[in-house]
């Protein structure tokens, strides 16, 4: 019962950062901004996720896999928003 | 109304409306954009129609390859562009085009209006298959790929060796032989080589696990191979390893090992089990993971030559 409660809570704020980086990116005015939103969105709100998936797992096997998975994100995400920012600033030079 | 069709069908909706959006887009490099996301999308209703084997064929290759070698031919066509000043397509070649379109399409959908009721399936036969000769994998999609339609799955590698053959010959005859030119440019940023650094040894692991695991649930050798070539290339992309000479020894011998092992078990198994293609039953399964090993490494070797494309005359490795 209070393990459902963290899983919902974990999860409803994990949508939320979702929910709150796909506005930052369809509203923020410029692409460094936009790329800001979009990767906090993806790091915490999965990060939450994932976290509200953990107690619900089947083995231990599968949960370990959850976190990796976020950890996976986490690093092509930060990767990828360096890569696209100092394309950018090359770019406007 | 449940949740879940509502999903399904917004789901479908979104991905009609990024195709149509993919077809539109005047820019080159947004319409890749689009067609990757449509492929990640395309992933999802294969999961939803509970075939994660195609779904992550989809994702890795249907998305992930291709979005990497639209992009590259893209920047290719770019640079040829700025080369040559095109002439605008005559009305007779749009009408062509159009009258072309309409054709494929009508046929396509005179296809599906014409199909008998109940469709024909060959589902049962490969079924039975499945519990047939490589029975002992608990992962039904691999047994029908390697022992039901097992010449369909050989034949599919040769086509991808046929399209590394076809990118080589584009190069220029002084420069056959010697390696494609590098992926990026000459100095990558830190960040690159980062990503590759902690990336390819965590997704080779991963590939391997998942041509492993695909005896006995979703995975196997493309899915598997794809992620080791995608892992390659992002090597390759970070200058940690440059594209090899594309006559090396080596690099021909991993391309041709998957359908030459397949060919030669498959011969074996004429004297075997009585029949071409078929694998004796007590051994069907360390004999399926042996050849597909070597399938992975085909497919490993030939996305990335794909991508690398032709050779550009300089002498590599």
């Amino acid at each position: 019962m209070l393990l459902d409660l963290f899983s919902i809570l974990a999860i409803g704020i994990g949508a939320f950062f979702f929910l709150a980086g796909t506005v930052g990116l369809l509203r923020f005015p410029d692409s460094l901004t936009r790329l800001h939103a979009l990767t906090k969105a993806d790091n915490l709100g999965l990060g939450l996720v994932a976290l509200g998936l953990l107690p619900r797992a089947e083995t231990p096997l599968s949960a370990l896999k959850l976190i990796v998975i976020w950890a996976l994100v986490l690093l092509s995400g930060a990767s990828t928003a360096q890569l696209i920012g100092r394309a950018l600033r090359r770019g406007r030079k | 109304m449940s949740l879940l069709p509502v999903l399904d069908i917004s789901l479908a909706l979104l991905i009609v409306a990024i195709a149509a959006w993919t077809i539109a887009a005047r820019d080159l490099f947004a319409a890749v954009v689009g067609y990757v996301a449509y492929g990640l999308l395309l992933a999802f209703v294969w999961i939803r129609l509970y075939a994660p084997d195609v779904a992550l064929t989809e994702a890795a290759i249907g998305s992930g390859v291709t979005g990497v070698l639209l992009i590259t031919a893209g920047k290719r066509l770019g640079a040829l562009k700025s080369a040559a000043p095109d002439a605008p397509p005559g009305l007779a070649l749009k009408l062509a085009a159009l009258v072309l379109a309409a054709l494929v399409a009508g046929a396509l959908g005179a296809a599906i209006l014409m199909l008998s009721d109940p469709p024909a399936s060959l589902a049962p036969e490969a079924a039975a298959a499945a519990d047939g000769p490589g029975a002992g994998l608990g992962n039904a999609i691999t047994a029908v790929l390697m022992s039901y339609r097992s010449f369909d799955t050989m034949l599919e590698k040769v086509v991808l060796i046929l399209a590394v053959i076809g990118v080589w010959s584009v190069g220029s005859d002084a420069a056959w032989g010697s390696a494609p030119a590098p992926l990026r440019r000459p100095r990558p940023y830190a960040a690159m080589v980062f990503l590759a650094q902690m990336l390819a040894p965590i997704g080779v692991l991963i590939g391997i696990h998942i041509f492993w695991t695909g005896a006995n649930a979703p995975g196997g050798a493309f899915q598997g191979g794809a992620l080791l070539a995608a892992m390659w290339m992002v090597v390759m992309m970070a200058r940690l390893a440059e594209p090899p000479r594309i006559d090396a020894q080596w690099l021909r011998l991993a391309l041709v090992a998957g359908p030459a092992v397949f060919l030669v078990v498959g011969l074996a198994g004429e004297v075997t089990a009585g029949s071409f293609f078929a694998y004796p039953a007590s051994f069907a399964k360390p004999i399926i993971l042996f050849i597909e090993a070597f399938m992975v490494l085909s497919i490993a070797a030939a996305l990335p030559m794909l991508v690398a494309g032709p050779p550009s005359g300089r002498s590599g490795q």
